[in-house]
């Protein structure tokens, strides 16, 4: 059973003579403990991919199914709780790590935990741990304003990871770190990956931060224009 | 882990000067109540202080406060007689001012007699006036030390009491004196006055064609004596006996004595629905526009707050907080501020209120009654703030 799996995913903004096909025909797949790249240029349609399988935008067309649960089929299906199955099974990470500025580190992680009924004692011994593996021990206690931007998406990275998600959407993770941090990011991603089983789907405008992913996607105007590539 | 008090925690200098903007705000409004609820006591402290049950004035007027009214001083003896009436007793009232260091000081004297009703209920300091002349006592915002002499009309008056809580509905101090020396304050004229009066009355009676030579001149002391009399009294207080029936006592004071008989709930509904009505209207009038702005600062500032989270909010929703999560960040923080804002409000006014120089009664239920108010105009502003809030789209999150 694949973790994502996208058959002819099509998105369509507006309509009429404002028509635009953001997404054609998109079809992919993710397996558990995958690592898959969406990459392209600006605008060549990647976030409104991520954004269809991460439940945000409605799919115009196509199929979506996270986990073995099917969630679009020509459009959302009905009855499916959204919010439930993105705090459940989907681990999101930002471009601007979009860390809640007055929450700790901890309390940031704290907030995932809490969104599926893990609080108080509980949550915030879970997140210390966490975030001692991912070596943020030291900053547990600080807020976003006072850590680095290595530091800040791995605490993004910690509270994606928080409720031990089977998918993790990753929009530019890299985007606004050094060549340096952003390798150290993608490699701590690839290893947790391995570690929880999780399917990792990043989507990225630099092709120096894939190496080592399993599958890469290529997207051009909407089309995912190169067959999965197979780098191990 | 509650995402309002974290926020609030975080931003807590701005919090604090945004609350105690807002507490300043919620203080007038407190001190407009207390006003408010001050002008109702000033208005029947009097009455309640006196203990009557009933106010026996001129015909046809509204009694010794609110209209004038003037009795010969025997009416209390007729009045004590009236059946059903327990005790009665003759009672002065006036405005005065007078200059004291410079300065004017206006108060409100009372003269009672000195085992008879309308008397100072409470002395803090000294004692009660125990002697006919001379002695006065007087309420401690009129800041006069015991042993002060002060000149009234024709006499000294040494003050040898303090009393509290006594001011009139103009916000006058109370100062007491015995009903002889009110009277003479208020009527006794100087020795000049007295003679122009004696040749005026002299000139009128010689006038009179039918009165012999020797008349006249029995007449004029006679008139002279009854014109200067300062046995006069603006009410008689009276206590009805245990059972008596105060509609009876009232129609048969009327009936037959010829007085108005006002019943003390009726002079109360006199000073506080005539003589306080348009103050009260005013007060009630400036509180809603304060509140109103009060409501329009917090929807402001709550939305405002909306605003600067829009990124924090679209990523709640994206990683799947309920709408409810997202819903309470912004209703608890409206709260927050008015509950501080009421807090910092009371700190201040129980602090000041009696500084003010008109009497500021802060009441529990009015307090109460406020702070639901307030925390129902932070539910109704909070609305902008959680409409804006829900129609944030997850997808806000994204991007850099």
């Amino acid at each position: 059973m694949y973790a994502i799996q996208a058959e002819n995913l099509t998105k369509i903004y507006g309509k009429g003579h404002t028509e635009v096909t953001a997404l054609a025909d998109a079809t992919l797949t993710v397996s558990p403990g995958e690592l898959a790249a969406v990459i392209g240029p600006s605008g060549s349609g990647k976030t409104t991919m991520l954004t269809t399988i991460g439940l945000i935008n409605e799919p115009t067309r196509g199929r979506v199914i996270i986990d073995g649960v099917t969630v679009a089929n020509d459009g959302w299906v009905p009855g499916i709780d959204m919010k439930r199955i993105r705090r459940e099974k989907l681990g999101f990470i930002f471009q601007a790590y979009n860390l809640i500025p007055f929450l700790t580190a901890t309390e940031n992680v704290m907030v995932s935990l809490g969104l599926t009924g893990i609080r108080g004692k509980e949550a915030r011994l879970r997140a210390a741990e966490l975030l001692d593996k991912l070596l943020l021990g030291r900053v547990k206690n600080s807020h976003p304003s006072e850590l680095s931007g290595g530091e800040a998406q791995r605490v993004a990275i910690a509270r994606a990871l928080a409720n031990r998600p089977k998918v993790i959407l990753a929009d530019e993770p890299t985007a606004a770190l050094d060549t340096a941090n952003g390798k150290n990011v993608m490699e701590l991603l690839k290893k947790l990956a391995m570690e929880n089983n999780s399917a990792i789907m990043v989507v990225t405008h630099d092709s120096r931060m894939i190496e080592g992913f399993d599958r890469i996607y290529e997207i051009h105007d909407g089309h995912l224009t190169r067959e999965p590539e197979y780098q191990k | 882990m509650n995402l309002a008090i974290r926020d609030i925690l975080y931003h807590k200098w701005r919090f604090i000067q945004t609350s105690f903007g807002l507490g300043l705000l919620v203080a007038v409004v407190m001190s407009m109540g207390g006003i408010y609820r001050g002008l109702i006591a000033d208005a029947t402290v009097a009455l309640k202080s006196t203990g009557a049950d009933l106010w026996v004035v001129q015909e046809d007027t509204e009694g010794p406060f609110a209209a004038a009214s003037r009795l010969p001083e025997d009416t209390e003896y007729r009045i004590a007689e009236v059946p059903g009436i327990a005790q009665a007793s003759g009672l002065s009232f006036q405005n005065m001012q007078i200059m004291r260091f410079g300065k004017p000081l206006r108060f409100f004297l009372v003269g009672y007699k000195l085992n008879g009703l309308g008397g100072p209920p409470l002395i803090i300091a000294g004692r009660d006036i125990n002697q006919k002349h001379y002695e006065m006592v007087v309420d401690k915002t009129m800041k006069m030390r015991l042993g002060e002499t002060i000149r009234l009309g024709l006499n000294d008056y040494t003050v040898v009491g303090i009393t509290k809580g006594m001011n009139s509905v103009s916000g006058d101090p109370y100062a007491y004196v015995s009903l002889a020396d009110a009277q003479d304050i208020q009527f006794k004229e100087d020795n000049n006055a007295i003679r122009n009066n004696r040749d005026r009355i002299a000139d009128k009676i010689s006038k009179v064609g039918s009165l012999s030579p020797a008349q006249i001149a029995q007449f004029i002391p006679l008139v002279t004596d009854i014109a200067g009399s300062t046995h006069i009294v603006n009410a008689v207080a009276a206590k009805l006996a245990p059972g008596a029936n105060i509609k009876e006592i009232q129609e048969t004071i009327h009936r037959w004595n010829h007085y108005r008989a006002i019943s003390t709930a009726e002079q109360e509904k006199i000073l506080t629905s005539g003589m306080i009505q348009k103050s009260k209207m005013q007060l009630a009038l400036f509180r809603s526009i304060l509140l109103i702005i009060s409501a329009v600062i917090i929807t402001l500032i709550i939305y405002t707050m909306t605003m600067e989270k829009l990124r924090v909010i679209a990523t709640l929703k994206l990683i799947g907080s309920p709408n409810r999560v997202v819903a309470g960040l912004v209703l608890q923080q409206s709260l927050l501020i008015g509950l501080i804002a009421y807090a910092i409000g009371y700190i201040i006014i129980s602090l000041t209120y009696d500084k003010f120089p008109r009497r500021v009664e802060l009441v529990t239920f009015d307090l109460l009654a406020l702070f639901v108010i307030v925390m129902v105009i932070c539910v109704l502003s909070s609305l902008l703030g959680v409409r804006k809030a829900m129609g944030i789209d997850s997808s806000h999150a994204l991007g850099g």
